[in-house]
């Protein structure tokens, strides 16, 4: 092996070593504006994905922008907010340039409640908006007057009720409930069902203690206990808390984020800090409701794919056999080759997080790009399917492979950088 | 008169190990033959200039 090899090896040692020596707590639920500065500036709006202007965006994203300006106020209704965006009223920036995730179209604006995850191994925090559950929601591009008075309950109610809670408790330390969660058929992309519940358990006493409301409290029980994917927002502000220790980490080819804002799909490498390198989006392959097929699909979205950047989702499918089925990517068997296939672009396995299945071996973490390059074996992501129009919703689930054009770029820049053509 | 080491390969039934197109495997599965099928492209999609980084970054 060449000197140049044994230090990118060396560095890739490192950044993996940060990837999984964190210790995330969910610590708090806050308004936005408090804890992203930038959004207390004016009509600031961050997004899934990379970078992206309002005429590149998609249906949904587009109609959960409108949707989220008539929330805030600063616009009258949504062909108001439509006119306002399309006049540069608003400014559109990444959630990831600012410690944030956020699923789907990833709305986040001054004042919505934020998930806050601590890396106390670290000492740096990430975010994510809450879960609003399932049907028509604005994270998949539902604007309709329901979807927005479910918003200002998560607002005025369900975020500070939650906050309340984690506070009194000095927070919920969540890498054992994700060890849990492996344990019980969790992904944690498409399917949180037992991580939630875990996540409940701890929760339900300590709202029963900072709740005086006894139907409100009914209310936040049953608002998180019948969303099977509430722990999802949750584990994305864990991907982004454990993973940003490792931006920068000089001549490393980890991953440290993969997203995408259904028009692009963007990558950042420790080795090349805060650099995106960009595709086009793929469409996902998948299962549809009923009434919906392909031809209503839009291409892929969102920050959620940072929990495969940690080893999770698509690369811990062995351990959710459950999810092969739902996602329409063959037979219950066929899980665990998902889970080696991705053990063939990745730097080590998380000894933290292991799956029954395999023999209690730990998920696949840290992709390479020079093994994804070599290999052209592209990181599988389970996620949900939007439909192409604003204001619909979600259509169904399935997998998307990552665009292979984002890791050649990406190792093409990182060679440059350590001065190799 | 077939050589043994050849007889020892065709008089036998054929169990075959495909690098490469996947087309190759199943004409071999259609005829009959135990095949099975790796999964393997060129490195960087055949991208010399790619490839010549890889040499050199190590994967």
């Amino acid at each position: 092996m060449g000197d140049l090899a044994a230090a990118v090896d060396k560095a890739n040692e490192e950044a993996c070593r940060r990837l999984m020596a964190g210790d995330p707590v969910l610590v708090d639920v806050v308004p936005a504006g408090d804890v992203i500065p930038r959004l207390r500036e004016e009509r600031i709006i961050l997004h899934a994905g990379p970078p992206l202007g309002w005429d590149h965006m998609c249906g949904p994203m587009r109609g959960a922008v409108t949707g989220i300006a008539v929330f805030e106020g600063w616009a009258s209704d949504l062909a108001d907010a439509e006119r306002r965006a399309a006049a540069g009223d608003f400014a559109f920036e990444p959630n990831h340039h600012h410690g944030a995730v956020g699923p789907m179209t990833g709305m986040t604006t001054v004042s919505q409640p934020l998930l806050v995850v601590e890396n106390r191994t670290f000492g740096n925090r990430a975010y994510c908006a809450i879960n609003e559950g399932l049907g028509k929601v604005l994270r998949f591009g539902g604007n309709d007057a329901e979807v927005l008075a479910r918003l200002a309950w998560l607002r005025d109610v369900l975020g500070p009720a939650i906050g309340r809670a984690l506070r009194t408790m000095g927070g919920i330390p969540l890498k054992p409930i994700v060890a849990r969660g492996l344990t019980m058929g969790d992904e944690m992309h498409q399917r949180n069902v037992a991580c939630s519940g875990l996540l409940l358990r701890q929760l339900a006493p300590a709202l029963a203690r900072t709740q005086t409301d006894p139907s409100t409290l009914a209310d936040v029980l049953a608002f998180i206990g019948r969303n099977d994917q509430f722990f999802l927002n949750v584990a994305m502000a864990m991907g982004k808390a454990l993973s940003d220790p490792a931006r920068d980490v000089a001549m490393s080819s980890i991953v440290t984020a993969m997203c995408r804002n259904g028009t692009d799909f963007g990558i950042r490498v420790a080795g090349t800090g805060d650099q995106w390198f960009t595709a086009p989006v793929e469409m996902p392959q998948g299962l549809y409701f009923p009434g919906f097929s392909e031809a209503d699909a839009n291409p892929d979205m969102g920050d959620s794919a940072i929990v495969e950047t940690i080893g999770l989702g698509g690369f811990a499918m062995a351990a959710a056999p459950a999810v092969v089925g739902f996602v329409g990517a063959g037979r219950a068997s066929d899980a665990a080759l998902y889970t080696r296939s991705m053990g063939e672009i990745t730097w080590a396995l998380n000894p933290d997080w292991t799956i029954p299945a395999l023999d209690h071996a730990g998920v696949p973490t840290g992709i390479d790009v020079r093994r994804v390059v070599a290999t052209g074996i592209a990181p599988t992501i389970n996620t949900g399917i939007a439909h192409r129009m604003p204001g619909v919703g979600q259509v169904g689930a399935g997998i998307v492979k990552a665009p292979l054009a984002c890791f050649e770029l990406a190792l093409s820049a990182l060679a440059a950088r350590i001065g190799v053509s | 008169m077939t050589p043994p080491k050849v007889c020892a390969l065709l008089c036998a039934p054929l169990k075959v190990i495909n690098v490469g197109l996947e087309t190759f495997a199943a004409d071999l599965a259609a005829n009959g033959a135990q095949v099975q099928d790796v999964q393997w492209v060129p490195p960087a999609r055949g991208d010399a200039a790619l490839a010549r980084l890889l040499l050199r970054l190590g994967a």
